[in-house]
Parts: structure tokens; sequence; C-alpha cells
């Protein structure tokens, strides 16, 4: 006769290892004074343009640097090179997502000197389900999602926009072209997300950076006066 | 699809408590959110994947679904949440994003003979 099975509890979260990292990520970043923003889309919704015209434009004022996550090719560190600013590929091989040690591997063999930085970008590989479980010691994750995309997608994938703090749509450009519906694109933010802050912009004929680039000094600014207090 | 990965750090950390506890496991309980990003079908095949050449081959994943339950800032309750497509109060339909339930991945429990 087989002993009567016995239920012991544990009570462990799957995510634990990743969870420690990143809040130790958080922690180097904040001590450090640098402002990380994650940038997580389907992919081809215009990520890298979209961080190569942030990059470009908040260089001339802020010190900037990036990391690109990418299951193969080091073709978007080569497009983001052109912006001067520091960038280091993370080839993720067959991984969906990043993950919190792989940001922190990136910046531990670049050796930044991170108090030398306003702000860190990381772009999560392009997709729209994985990382949405992974912390990865950002301060503000932004949702992209493209005009040519179709105005539902926030309802077909409402977990990561939930997991965001704010959402862009980029491709405004190819807005009329595409008959995109902006005000049904915000219902469906917000019915997912109440309260998400939206912007919609060009990263091609730069239409709507500006405020988006204000806001992000704007949080910069109020990070670093509430580590002073 | 990351189901994979999180069934082999389940695998991992009950086969740690095997071995630290010095039993056998027979199954492995978890309680996942729906706002997990964890799709419960793929987890349940990539668990008996992950469970080949470990103590844990031949265990069961039994998988506990925790639904969704917001605050809703007016009625100053939590309440279950009828859709993730609509996050507002069921009662009285005030839009909400504090969340209070659903994002879990947790193993929780191990049945050991």
């Amino acid at each position: 006769m087989s002993p009567e099975p016995r239920l012991v509890e544990v009570r462990k979260n799957v995510l634990k290892q990743n969870d420690m990292v990143a809040r130790a990520l958080r922690a180097r970043f904040r001590a450090a004074g640098v402002f990380v923003v994650s940038l997580v889309s389907s992919p081809g919704s215009g990520k890298t343009a979209f961080l190569e015209k942030t990059l470009t434009l908040l260089r001339p004022h802020y010190r900037v640097a990036a990391l690109v996550g990418d299951l193969a090719t080091e073709n978007d560190a080569a497009r983001l090179a052109c912006s001067q600013a520091p960038v280091k590929q993370i080839i993720t091989g067959t991984l969906c997502h990043l993950e919190a040690a792989m940001v922190q591997n990136a910046v531990d063999e670049e050796e930044w000197d991170l108090s030398q930085l306003d702000f860190l970008f990381i772009e999560n590989v392009g997709n729209l389900v994985c990382p949405s479980a992974y912390d990865l010691g950002e301060d503000l994750r932004v949702v992209l999602l493209s005009v040519t995309e179709g105005e539902d997608k926030p309802l077909k994938y409402p977990t990561i926009f939930n997991s965001a703090d704010v959402a862009i749509v980029t491709k405004s450009d190819l807005a009329e072209a595409v008959q995109f519906d902006s005000e049904a694109t915000r219902r469906n933010i917000q019915a997912v997300r109440p309260g998400m802050l939206v912007f919609q912009l060009s990263a091609k004929n730069g239409q709507g950076i500006g405020e988006y680039l204000g806001f992000l000094a704007a949080r910069l600014a109020e990070s670093r006066a509430a580590a002073a207090v | 699809m990351h189901e994979l990965s999180i069934a082999m750090s389940i695998v991992e950390m009950a086969q740690a408590e095997a071995l630290q506890r010095g039993v056998q496991i027979r199954a492995v309980h978890v309680k996942l959110g729906a706002l997990s990003g964890v799709v419960k079908q793929a987890l349940l095949s990539s668990y008996e994947m992950a469970c080949d050449d470990t103590l844990l081959r031949g265990s069961r994943l039994v998988i506990e679904d925790v639904p969704v339950v917001i605050f809703c800032p007016k009625c100053k309750v939590p309440r279950p949440l009828s859709s993730v497509q609509l996050f507002c109060c069921g009662e009285c339909g005030t839009p909400t994003s504090e969340i209070v339930q659903g994002r879990e991945l947790e193993v929780v429990a191990l049945e050991t003979q």
C-alpha cells in the first residue's frame, strides 16, 4: 500500500530570481541617478526608429545610452549607433524576451559608469506577450503601437498594456493613409489600463515627439528630486 | 512562448525542495493569475518536458487559476473583474487600474509521499 500523499506548503514566486536581480538593478540605477526606460511592442511597430530619434534629440542635452534586445543580428545596435550614443546589443538567441540578468550582464560588460548617464533605454525583443512578466529594473515601461497595427491591439494584448506605464502610438505620419481611428485606440487603451498616459507621434517627421521628450525630462527631474529627499 | 523556461524554473524549485526534504514529489501545485502572462495549456505541456531527466519525472502540475480582482476607488472595496478587456468596477462602472490579485505565478504546495 502506498502511503497517503501529503501536501507541503511552500509559497514561492516562480520569477523570484528575476525579481531579485531587477530589484538590485533598480536600486543601482537609482543610486547612480539614471532614469531607465524600457520599450516593448510587437515586431515592426517602429521601436528602433523611435529610439534612434529619441537618442538623437536627447543627446545634445542629456547623457544617454541604450541596450537593445533581439533574437539575432546586431543590426539594431548599428542603426542606433548613428545617434552617437553608446549602444549595446543583447542577443537573446531563442529567448523571446529580456530578463533582468541580461540587462545586468550587458551593463557590467560595457563597464558603463551609470552615474555619468541621465537616461538608459532598454529596447526589448519585439513581442507583446512574454516580456510582460519580467521586471528589468526600469523606472518606466513604454508600450508602442503603430497606426498600421489596428486599433484593437490593446484589447488583444491586455496583459502587456496593463504592465506598462505609458503608451505611444507611432508612425502617426501614416495615420491618414491607413484610416487610423485615434479615438478608438485611446478608448481601447483606457479600457485595459485606465488613466494611462498616451502620446501619438511620428519618429519620421518628429511630430509629437517634443511632448514625449518633455515628459521624460520631467520624470528624470522628479526621480532625482525624490532620491535627494 | 516563454512557458518552457517558466516550467523549468518550477521544476528546479520543486527539485531543490525534494532534495532538501528528502521526499519524492507526486505533484506541484501552482497559482496562475489571469494577468501573469503565462498560458495554462502551454505551461502544462512544457511541464512534462521540463520534468524529463529530473527527480520530478512522472509528477503532475496542478494549476489553480487566479481571477483578476481590482480595487474600486469609489466603492472602496475589492471587486472581481469580469473582463480583462475592461478594467472597471462591475457594480458602479468606475474605471480602475488598481489590481489586487491576478498577477500570481507561484508555487504554493508540493504533494509528497
